[in-house]
């Protein structure tokens, strides 16, 4: 299959597909929070850009309610708030030391690969770039997950749950134009109370430990020591 | 279907009156009654779908089918009895200065969001609307856990939100994953509908759908609380005010399950092979050995409870795996037994906490003596939830072990294994709290025990003979989800 062959539409979905994976990569391996938010940003920007094509390209007026959401949460209160939070902890300077940042991203695009494997049975019954469009979604849930796993800050931590709501969103939008309004409203209700719940937590994390660094956390023990 | 808006409607008008109406003295028993007058609708739901069977609402966005409307009744009945436990014992707890009523008023708002969240997962006919129901489920109590504002507390909600909230996100990716199958049939917006998908089920592509069901599986697994997602599990329980963890475990746990079965369905539809089933079968019982060995080692009382859960869970979750109507039929009288004991157990667990002054089991001490009832109802608990006949859990139990060595024989000592152990180590811990003598200065507590001494009676009863409509309701569900009659 050849990619000038595919329509402009496709094209795009593509290209754009890249351009979100790697955003995920450029956030895994970044140490210094507030350009960890500025490219969460991106993200969520190239998200709603998504969004608003796919609803311009296949009629479907749903859509742009989508981006529009998305583009409220994900680009501009999410990361307002965690810009605040960082500031508010005078934490914007300090350099988060990634452990091993080869290895890292190694295992990052070893993760991509894994994407690709686990859903590659479905190739048989739709078209590559379906293909292409679910993996990059599956490694982007993936990299979120990573990034959750190798950074300290509890600001990250928040980063890379949104960003795997990012992946799911991209999923839904290209493999199946959107999920039904009903659905797709409620998630965003969803993100909407958590990223309002996260910023309780910010403060109470705050308050009690004096830091939000959350290998701090570590009083409770699946046994007692 | 009036019934069924209204349970929905009820704790809705609840979140709002709690939330707008701030905190007073009746605050505790205004939340009964809203929950009182739930599960009068929720029964007069059920009895409307032992008469006609199945109700799909008009605009078909709800279904009641009689394998969730028995867990409906279930919900609406713990939920009520759990906020009669719930008024007294918040009460205290704020005499001693660890709640202020602004948390209070919070507390009532969100029981109440937590019952909507649970009744939507259970009437909705929408998958990816079940999603963002247990999504809000969570949402919901994730501040109820941290409500005592303890380093420990917050810790432990903390864990809570992000373990869930990752884990549940991966459901969603099931849920985007069904709905692309479901697409190519084409049915448009319809297509993520339960009753659509089940009607539809042999033409859904089983290799997208079993992608689908592992991701759905790891989803709601990590709300059941299935090994090794089960991380959280024990620090919500045991950091949150206990009428939280009473519900939580009595009604959370189930709900997940629930979920995770309404997609076996669809997976065990459009495939002949028993992949889904045989996943099940794996965790469950890797959860159920584990937590059996993790009770052994613990020093905190609702700790060790948590893990009595996940134990539990990973069984239920292994009897819907084997998937043959014997074990199915047990799966769904463990649900019952397990929300109604577990729930009794918790409720003791928080007076006798109470009565100590502490969690810690070594703190806790001659509890006969302190405070005879609470004793008694903590002993008789155990052992009802040990397996002990002539309780439910024992039925059961005994229900799931003959399933297993019908279908899977070599897997029966591990079963048999597991029991023991678990056994074992809820006695060890539990006869020396109970029995021995009193110490020093330890009060009894203002209680009301009713919500124990009725769950545990019915306990009982289901245990000596099951009535004949609830066993007809187990069977009708049996054969709705495994294709026929247990017996």
């Amino acid at each position: 299959m050849n990619i000038e062959q595919q329509d402009f539409y496709t094209q795009a979905i593509l290209s754009l597909a890249a351009l979100v994976g790697l955003t995920s990569f450029l956030m895994l391996g970044q140490g210094r929070l507030l350009r960890l938010i500025f490219v969460f940003a991106l993200q969520g920007f190239l998200l709603s850009f998504t969004t608003a094509l796919a609803g311009f390209s296949l009629d479907n007026p749903h859509l742009y309610i989508s981006a529009v959401l998305t583009l409220l949460l994900k680009v501009i209160f999410i990361p307002w708030m965690l810009r605040r939070e960082v500031i508010l902890m005078n934490t914007q300077r300090d350099i988060e030391t990634l452990k091993n940042k080869t290895a890292l991203m190694m295992g990052g695009a070893g993760l991509m690969v894994f994407s690709y494997y686990v859903l590659h049975p479905i190739v048989q019954t739709t078209s590559p770039v379906m293909l292409n469009a679910l993996a990059v979604s599956l490694s982007v849930v993936l990299l979120g997950m990573l990034l959750m796993i190798t950074h300290r800050q509890a600001v990250a931590h928040v980063v890379g749950f949104m960003s795997i709501e990012n992946g799911l969103f991209f999923a839904a939008i290209v493999a199946t134009n959107g999920m039904p309004m009903v659905v797709e409203l409620g998630v965003a209700f969803d993100v909407l109370v958590a990223a309002v719940l996260f910023g309780i937590f910010f403060f109470h994390i705050r308050t009690s430990i004096d830091s939000l660094d959350v290998d701090r956390l570590n009083r409770l023990h699946e046994v007692d020591k | 279907m009036i019934a069924a808006y209204l349970v929905l409607l009820i704790p809705f008008v609840g979140i709002l009156f709690f939330a707008l109406a701030g905190h007073r003295a009746d605050t505790g028993k205004i939340n009964v009654r809203f929950n009182a007058v739930c599960l009068v609708a929720t029964i007069s739901l059920a009895i409307n779908v032992l008469n006609q069977g199945t109700i799909l609402s008009a605009n078909k966005a709800f279904l009641i089918d009689p394998f969730n409307v028995y867990l409906i009744v279930l919900t609406a009945f713990v939920g009520l009895t759990t906020s009669i436990f719930s008024a007294p014992y918040m009460a205290h707890e704020k005499e001693l200065g660890k709640l202020t009523d602004k948390r209070l008023k919070l507390y009532y708002s969100m029981y109440q969001g937590f019952m909507l969240a649970m009744y939507l997962v259970l009437t909705t006919n929408n998958m990816g609307v079940m999603w963002v129901a247990m999504e809000g489920a969570t949402l919901a109590t994730v501040l109820l856990v941290s409500l005592y504002r303890t380093p420990e507390s917050i810790e432990a909600a903390w864990k809570y939100f992000i373990l869930c909230g990752v884990g549940i996100a991966q459901a969603l990716f099931g849920t985007i994953l069904l709905y692309y199958a479901a697409a190519q049939i084409g049915n448009g917006e319809d297509s993520l509908l339960w009753s659509v998908l089940y009607e539809h089920a042999s033409q859904l592509n089983p290799e997208i759908l079993e992608i689908a069901f592992v991701f759905m599986l790891i989803g709601y697994g990590t709300k059941i609380g299935l090994v090794p997602l089960h991380n959280w599990l024990p620090d919500a329980h045991s950091e949150g005010p206990t009428p939280m963890s009473a519900v939580l475990s009595g009604l959370l746990l189930n709900d997940a399950l629930y979920a995770v079965v309404r997609n076996k369905m669809l997976v065990d539809g459009a495939n002949l092979s028993d992949m889904a089933g045989h996943l099940m079968m794996g965790f469950g019982l890797i959860s159920f050995l584990v937590a059996a060995f993790f009770l052994h080692r613990q020093k905190d009382i609702k700790r060790l409870f948590s893990y009595s859960s996940i134990e539990h869970m990973g069984m239920m979750t292994f009897a819907f795996g084997i998937g043959t109507p014997l074990s199915t039929f047990a799966a769904l009288l463990h649900m019952t037994v397990h929300s109604l004991t577990k729930s009794a157990i918790f409720v003791t667990v928080g007076h006798a906490a109470q009565v100590a002054g502490s969690q810690r089991m070594e703190k806790i001490r001659g509890l006969i003596k302190t405070q005879p009832r609470i004793g008694w109802g903590l002993l008789i608990g155990t052992i009802a939830i040990a397996g002990f006949p002539p309780f439910g859990v024992f039925t059961s139990e005994f229900l799931v072990l003959l399933s297993t060595m019908h279908s899977y024989p070599w897997l029966s000592p591990f079963l048999l294994l597991g029991i023991g152990i678990a056994f074992a180590g809820l006695f060890r811990h539990i006869q020396p709290m109970v029995f021995g003598d009193k110490p020093e200065g330890q009060l009894p507590v203002h209680a009301n025990l009713w919500p124990v001494i009725i769950h545990l009676a019915l306990v009982l009863w289901l245990g000596l003979s099951i009535p004949g409509f609830l066993a007809n309701w187990f069977s009708q569900a049996t054969i709705l989800i495994s294709g026929s009659t247990p017996l």
